[in-house]
């Protein structure tokens, strides 16, 4: 559900039994000591790079707007947020 | 030759090849004549620019290309023409290249065999009964194939060096950072990179020199100096180039490819190397922490595509929660969805130091791997996938055994590490590649030895 891929129930098993089989081959991790092992998210050392504070040239509203699915005065149009909603 | 009739051989060979390659997604031809006329008007008026002016490349579809639609080999992406192009590909165009067409790949990069992609598999030019590895399968083919001059790809677990040595052509995955990831769709942020797929060494080195450097727009792109061509030409004599053992011993290492290897490692002593055994002792666990890291930041970079701002949309839906599910339902092929699965449930309450935190950890101990052996060598030399090219289908319900195919080569993209592969060979009648990996910016150094192969192998 949190991954929001709106999942069938007979999928499920299918799902179930492959990423099973995964997981069980990512548990040999657990044979390794990484006790003081510190983590890596980013291989490459990057200090954080800042920039001025000055706009610039982006995208218009409407190239924005361009590939929506739908779009009306401005706004991505969406369906209601609260079932029952018209 | 000019531009324009370099255009219409590549034409020709697209409209021949086509029917059994199906290297491409999209064959953008009116776009490719256009700027082969202007590149022809700048050569005419004397212009003695970048050596990539007037040279057909074809594209992964993972590279935004203003005004063209680009789908990532997914069906959630139909329909999408991006506002700019990527930084690499704006490079490109100001280059004077001439872009004649979207290459196939798996759905999102995900996949080393291009049968994930959404539309249809692409077929390896050396037998069509075969695939063309991938995830940048297209792009490696169509440069097999003669249907491009050179092409571009992506790389987070080997998806240029992989089909590279499966379709018999040279392709880069160059240190992280190198090239912008600006426009590229993102898949794994912290392990994609950009390369070319060329014929030649050379021409890969060439490539790499136009699309490297700092861009404002990607906070990971370097700030260094680059310099692909001066050392390409200067050879292997009194480099120390390392052998891993354990690159050797891999599951399911087909003896054709470890013998032709081994003969082109020889070959590399022979033009004035030093060889020396070296050790990666975390190979083994290479793999399981890819598919931690890997998926986890597929399960947040893929959270975008929800149907609203662009791409699909299941317009039967009722709700906006209801939009999310079936958009991504009916739109997200079987791969994907089984990735955001693995991600998302590496990273969630309870599991994230059992899984999340421990890969990263994993992923330390590879890059120190990597770190020690560089003490003792140049560079490294293995093969670069295990195994030559395998069958149409014949992965496709087995997830596991298809992420096997990368078990030489993501251990560079853990590492962040510059990697190529250049045809050494073949094993029954099929291609193999050479990998050659270098230290971190040290690209010139892998492009260096490759090509000093390339040059034995060919005296």
């Amino acid at each position: 559900m949190l991954a929001r891929l709106g999942l069938e129930p007979g999928e499920e098993d299918f799902y179930v039994e492959q990423l099973s089989g995964i997981l069980a081959h990512i548990d040999r991790l657990r044979e390794v000591d990484t006790t003081a092992i510190s983590p890596t998210a980013q291989v490459v050392p990057l200090a954080h790079r800042t920039r001025s504070d000055e706009p610039r040239p982006g995208l218009t509203q409407e190239q924005a707007l361009a590939n929506a699915p739908e779009a009306r005065d401005g706004f991505f149009v969406v369906r209601a947020i609260q079932e029952g909603e018209p | 030759m000019t531009s324009t009739e370099l255009l219409g051989r590549h034409l020709a060979a697209i409209e021949r090849q086509e029917p059994r390659i199906r290297a491409f997604l999209r064959v953008t031809e009116d776009l490719a004549r256009t700027q082969a006329a202007e590149a022809d008007r700048r050569i005419a008026a004397g212009e003695n620019g970048s050596p990539l002016l007037g040279l057909p490349v074809a594209i992964k579809d993972v590279l935004c290309v203003e005004g063209v639609e680009t789908t990532a080999g997914s069906q959630i992406l139909r329909g999408y023409r991006p506002p700019s192009d990527a930084t690499a590909i704006g490079r490109l165009r100001e280059a004077g290249a001439v872009f004649i067409g979207m290459t196939n790949c798996d759905e999102f990069a995900m996949g080393s065999s291009t049968e994930n992609s959404s539309y249809f598999p692409t077929h390896n030019p050396h037998d069509v009964t075969r695939v063309p590895g991938g995830s940048s399968g297209g792009s490696a083919a169509a440069v097999a194939a003669g249907e491009a001059v050179y092409a571009l790809g992506t790389d987070t677990g080997g998806s240029i060096r992989q089909p590279a040595a499966l379709c018999g052509v040279v392709g880069m995955k160059p240190t992280y950072g190198r090239v912008s990831r600006y426009g590229l769709i993102a898949f794994a942020s912290s392990l994609d990179q950009i390369g070319p797929f060329t014929r030649s060494v050379r021409d890969a080195a060439i490539v790499l020199q136009a699309i490297s450097g700092l861009d404002r727009r990607d906070a990971t792109s370097a700030d260094r100096p680059v310099d692909m061509l001066s050392e390409v030409e200067l050879g292997v004599e009194g480099m120390r180039l390392g052998v891993p053992r354990e690159y050797f011993q891999v599951e399911g290492m087909e003896p054709g490819v470890k013998a032709a290897v081994e003969r082109a490692i020889l070959t590399l002593e022979r033009s004035g190397a030093e060889l020396v055994e070296v050790s990666l002792p975390h190979t083994d666990y290479g793999l399981a922490a890819y598919y931690i890291v890997a998926p986890a930041e597929c399960s947040s970079n893929l959270a975008r595509f929800d149907g609203v701002k662009y791409g699909a949309r299941d317009e039967d839906a009722e709700t906006l929660l209801d939009t999310y599910l079936r958009t991504r339902r009916n739109n997200f092929g079987t791969e994907v969805r089984r990735r955001i699965m693995l991600g998302t449930y590496a990273l969630s309450a309870g599991y994230y130091d059992a899984y999340y935190k421990k890969a990263q950890q994993i992923r330390t101990l590879i890059a120190r791997d990597f770190e020690k052996a560089f003490e003792y060598c140049d560079a490294i030399v293995s093969a670069t996938s295990p195994t030559v090219a395998f069958p149409i289908g014949a992965k496709v319900d087995n997830p596991l055994a298809m992420y096997l195919n990368d078990v030489l080569t993501l251990g560079g993209n853990l590492a962040g590490v510059p990697g190529i592969s250049v045809p050494c060979g073949t094993s029954d009648g099929l291609p193999v590649g050479l990998q050659v990996l270098a230290p971190q910016w040290a690209d010139a150094t892998a492009l260096r030895v490759a090509r000093a192969y390339e040059v034995a192998r060919d005296g």
